[in-house]
């Protein structure tokens, strides 16, 4: 079957053994021409193996890969129109920064000084220009980095691919490198393909997210949709901080659900296809669409008892024990503390969410 | 605190014993070394500062002697080393990143075979297959022996070396349109470079070095240092022999001391 | 997380994974021919008949077994009774390169140790000091001993000088002497795996058991030696195989009444007086306890890092 000429990858059916241990079972996905696309899943999931596979590092023991149409999967690596930023950065010790950002423009053929010069473009886009004579050793982390960066640029690939690259670098820095990066694929039009275990890192940069988990593709979507509304279990608890009560559905109506949850607890939220009634499923609630009162306000309230409450920074967290139920997370952020209240550690209260904040999953 | 922690390690008379170690290592060479330049003509007696056995070695009777087997010894050291250093290192990037195989184990025992089996009998067995296969023993057996048993003290500095090298640096010179050997010749072999410099040393001082394995192989009338010597000195000691000695260990050391400096420059940091 | 372990069971990097069997051909082929090959010429030679001048006929013949182990008379034709001559000489050289072993250890440990508590970057300075004399001729280093140890050699003459000593002491042409140009041929094979096995060593074990009321004796013998046992184990045999095949040693050390293996294989292949199907069965029963020793050794690690996890 002939590739989409328009969409930067295409992976059909990708399949990658190590012998008894499959790595990737059997997947597929599209990634389109400019976009910021991110592999998230923690380590093991496979999307590391996926990177390299396309890549070319990997071989790939069943199914294809495309590149703007062409199958490239039996391609080697140096045939490959894709660079990578690696996550270790694997900048040549023996070579100037200069001769690095020019390496893979003097092996597309072009002459030591036209690779030169077009090298120090690419230093001066990522503000390292005075350091062209320096070796990487005597280079801090996010210096390397961005060398790294303007390194696989350099040639000017169809797809650009980061193996985890902010990994190494502390908080602040990986901060500001992930505004950088997502500034720098806009200006470029590249396509970046981005590997990370890194929620937070995902759910900022990226056009849309794979998230992956034990070599399968668990939901593939924008940020939004993969936070609002995850597929199953796995996504809901890996994405964010969630409450996952365990349910059984009574009754099925209108688009509704209407799910108990021990205790005599009851919630209603928006059903699911394939989730019917009699079903025992997982119910994801996030913390910051809950708030306490001391009357019940909305439909959806429970009550229960305040156990603790945890400050942290510009949000806290209070823990709430249902009369014979679960623990519930309640957030409230510090700038709401106007029109939310925080009760005292045993306050009986109640739990309030609006009608579909809560979300069944499959598995 | 470090006081209290150095107490807990530490260990009355071990470093009493260490120093001891070090002269009885060190005392036999540092002796011989001084006794070269004495004057004297007998070995025990004491004479005063010379330099006449050192003309003696180039000059003297024996000279002749000597000449042709330092010529042998050197240019099979070198040949042997070179060789050597080439064939392990072709081993080495083919055990280091040539994957997992099931003859995985098995090379590596037979590269490290001449360390595992004793030397003597190494030098038995060479002698019987150049005999049996009819092969005159001369300078081109004793050269055969020497590249076969330099190649683990090739290869153990070398692999090491390439082990500490990750493959990220070649995956990422291939990522950018590096061909395999490109990448080899331009990155790997560059930071490569400290191990196989250390380990063609090593191979050289070793072949430089043999004596038992060289006895068995040489054959009539071809002798190097190491033979010419031991000849030598089954007639006693004399002091032209400690001179020469005192060359030829000088040479090791400085060697040594060569490659143990540049295995430590690490140039992948 | 690297690449290898998140993929599991690709750990070893692999780019020459299809070009493995060119680059290990020259070494397989170098060493399959002129070590391997060898060996099992050897073998073969051992079951040969001897030509008188030196050589072989080719004649299958049990011969240099039996001249090792059996005694036949003069004439060869008496009941066999056991030839204890060469039993002897092999049991002296085991006897002799144990006892260097020892010397070895007894030095070699508290040396290691004493390197491996030093700060960090003056260990490999240390390492190396005890690793040079070895890359030094080992001919020559054989030769130096010799010299110190003379009757009237320096060593001797220091003796007398500072009054220690009347007469000068007889060491060259004793077993000793043999056993100290072992112990000085191989002692770096003591140190450094020992030293390694040190360096390993996690010495808040040593504080627990000073916690714990441990004497600093007790815990040497009961904590540390225990948690360097394998590095000891490897450092022994590393001393004993080659000071038990060894020839330069016994031969210019020891004497003619102190005869080891090393030499008696020698001896075989010298001028034409030698015997060398004796020489072959002689080297292979050295070989075939060489590689009882290694296997067990190679068990005896493997077990060791099973343990150890």
């Amino acid at each position: 079957m002939p590739g989409n000429k328009t969409d930067a990858i295409d992976v059909r059916n990708a399949v990658k053994r190590y012998g008894d241990f499959t790595a990737l079972k059997r997947i597929s996905l599209t990634i389109k021409d400019n976009e910021f696309f991110t592999l998230l899943g923690p380590s093991g999931c496979g999307k590391t193996t996926l990177l390299r596979m396309i890549a070319g590092f990997e071989d790939v023991t069943e199914g294809e890969i495309l590149l703007y149409g062409d199958e490239i999967e039996s391609l080697p690596p140096h045939l490959r129109p894709v660079n990578t930023v690696f996550q270790n950065y694997a900048l040549f010790p023996h070579m100037t920064i200069l001769d690095n950002v020019a390496f893979g423009l003097e092996m597309r053929g072009k002459t030591k000084a036209a690779a030169r010069k077009r090298a120090g473009e690419m230093l001066e886009l990522v503000q390292l220009s005075q350091f062209a004579a320096r070796k990487p050793s005597q280079l801090s982390g996010g210096q390397q980095q961005r060398v790294a960066l303007a390194r696989a640029l350099a040639p000017q690939p169809k797809v650009l691919l980061l193996d985890e690259p902010l990994s190494a670098l502390d908080l602040k820095l990986r901060k500001a490198m992930q505004l950088e990066l997502k500034h720098l694929q806009r200006e470029t039009g590249i396509t970046f393909i981005f590997v990370t275990h890194d929620q937070e890192e995902a759910l900022t940069m990226s056009d849309r997210i794979a998230v992956m988990s034990a070599g399968k593709m668990q939901q593939l979507g924008s940020p939004t949709e993969i936070y609002e509304r995850p597929r199953n279990m796995f996504v809901a608890d890996f994405i964010g901080e969630t409450n996952l009560l365990e349910v059984s559905v009574d009754e099925v109506r209108n688009g509704r659900a209407v799910c108990h949850l021990g205790g005599g607890h009851a919630l209603t939220c928006n059903s699911v296809e394939g989730i019917g009634e009699g079903a025992k499923v997982h119910m994801s609630v996030r913390p910051e669409r809950l708030f306490m009162s001391d009357v019940p306000v909305e439909a959806e309230s429970l009550k229960g008892r305040v156990a603790e409450n945890i400050f942290v920074g510009t949000d806290i967290s209070t823990l709430v024990d249902l009369a014979e139920g679960p623990q519930f997370i309640v957030r409230t952020s510090n700038s709401d503390r106007g029109n939310k209240r925080i009760f005292e550690p045993g306050s009986e209260i109640f739990v309030n969410m609006e009608l579909g904040a809560g979300r069944l999953l499959m598995d | 605190m470090a006081h209290v922690n150095e107490n807990i390690k530490s260990y009355r008379g071990f470093r009493s014993i260490t120093l001891l170690c070090l002269v009885v290592l060190y005392a036999p060479l540092v002796i011989v070394t001084i006794y070269s330049f004495n004057a004297s003509q007998s070995i025990t007696n004491w004479e005063g500062i010379s330099l006449r056995w050192y003309a003696d070695v180039f000059t003297g009777p024996e000279s002749e002697k000597f000449k042709v087997a330092a010529f042998n010894s050197f240019t099979i050291a070198i040949i042997a080393a070179t060789a050597s250093t080439a064939i392990a290192t072709l081993a080495a990037t083919a055990m280091v990143r040539g994957g997992n195989f099931k003859l995985r184990t098995v090379s590596f025992g037979l590269i490290s075979l001449p360390l595992m089996v004793p030397e003597i009998v190494t030098a038995v067995a060479t002698l019987i297959f150049f005999n049996a296969i009819g092969f005159t023993r001369g300078y081109m057996t004793i050269l055969v022996a020497h590249i076969a048993f330099c190649i683990p003290f090739a290869y153990l500095p070398i692999s090491a070396r390439m082990q500490g090298i990750e493959d990220s640096f070649e995956q990422a010179a291939m990522d950018l349109y590096a061909t395999r050997r490109q990448a080899f010749t331009r990155i790997l072999m560059p930071l490569m470079a400290p191990g196989i410099i250390s380990g063609f040393l090593l191979a050289f001082i070793v072949s430089l070095d043999d004596f038992i394995i060289t006895n068995f192989v040489k054959g009539a009338g071809v002798e190097t240092l190491p033979t010419a010597i031991f000849g030598s000195v089954k007639q006693g000691i004399k002091p032209n022999i400690m001179a020469i000695s005192t060359m030829l260990l000088s040479i090791s050391i400085v060697m040594v001391t060569i490659s143990y400096f540049v295995s430590k420059s690490d140039n992948t940091k | 997380m690297a690449a290898g372990a998140a993929s599991g069971g690709s750990a070893r990097a692999d780019t020459y994974k299809d070009a493995r069997g060119w680059l290990l051909l020259p070494s397989w082929a170098v060493l399959g021919i002129f070590v391997l090959g060898p060996v099992c010429m050897m073998l073969i030679y051992s079951f040969l008949t001897k030509e008188f001048r030196g050589g072989v006929i080719w004649e299958p013949s049990l011969a240099a077994y039996d001249q090792f182990f059996f005694d036949r008379g003069l004439f060869g034709d008496e009941p066999p009774t056991i030839e204890w001559t060469y039993i002897t000489i092999f049991w002296r050289s085991i006897w002799q390169a144990g006892a260097a072993t020892l010397l070895s250890l007894l030095i070699g440990f508290p040396t290691a140790y004493f390197i491996a508590t030093r700060p960090e970057h003056v260990r490999p300075v240390w390492v190396f000091l005890i690793t040079i004399p070895y890359w030094v001729n080992l001919l020559i280093r054989t030769v130096s001993m010799k010299f110190l140890l003379r009757d009237q050699g320096p060593l001797n003459d220091f003796l007398i000088g500072t009054g220690l000593i009347d007469n000068p002491i007889h060491i060259v042409n004793t077993n000793f002497a043999v056993q100290l140009g072992l112990f000085y041929s191989y002692l770096p094979f003591m140190v450094l795996p020992v030293y390694a096995a040190v360096e390993r060593y996690n010495f808040s074990l040593s504080e627990a058991a000073a916690d714990l009321y441990a004497s600093k004796w007790t815990t040497l013998r009961r904590i540390v030696l225990p948690a360097v046992k394998p590095g000891v184990v490897a450092g022994c045999i590393l001393v004993f195989v080659p000071s038990m095949g060894s020839f330069l040693a016994p031969d210019l050390l020891g004497g003619a009444k102190n005869f080891m293996i090393g030499s008696l294989i020698e001896e075989q292949f010298k001028g034409n007086a030698g015997n060398w199907p004796f020489g072959a069965a002689a080297s292979m029963i050295l070989l075939t306890m060489v590689l009882i020793i290694l296997m067990f050794s190679a068990r005896q690690q493997a077990k060791a890092d099973k343990a150890g996890g």
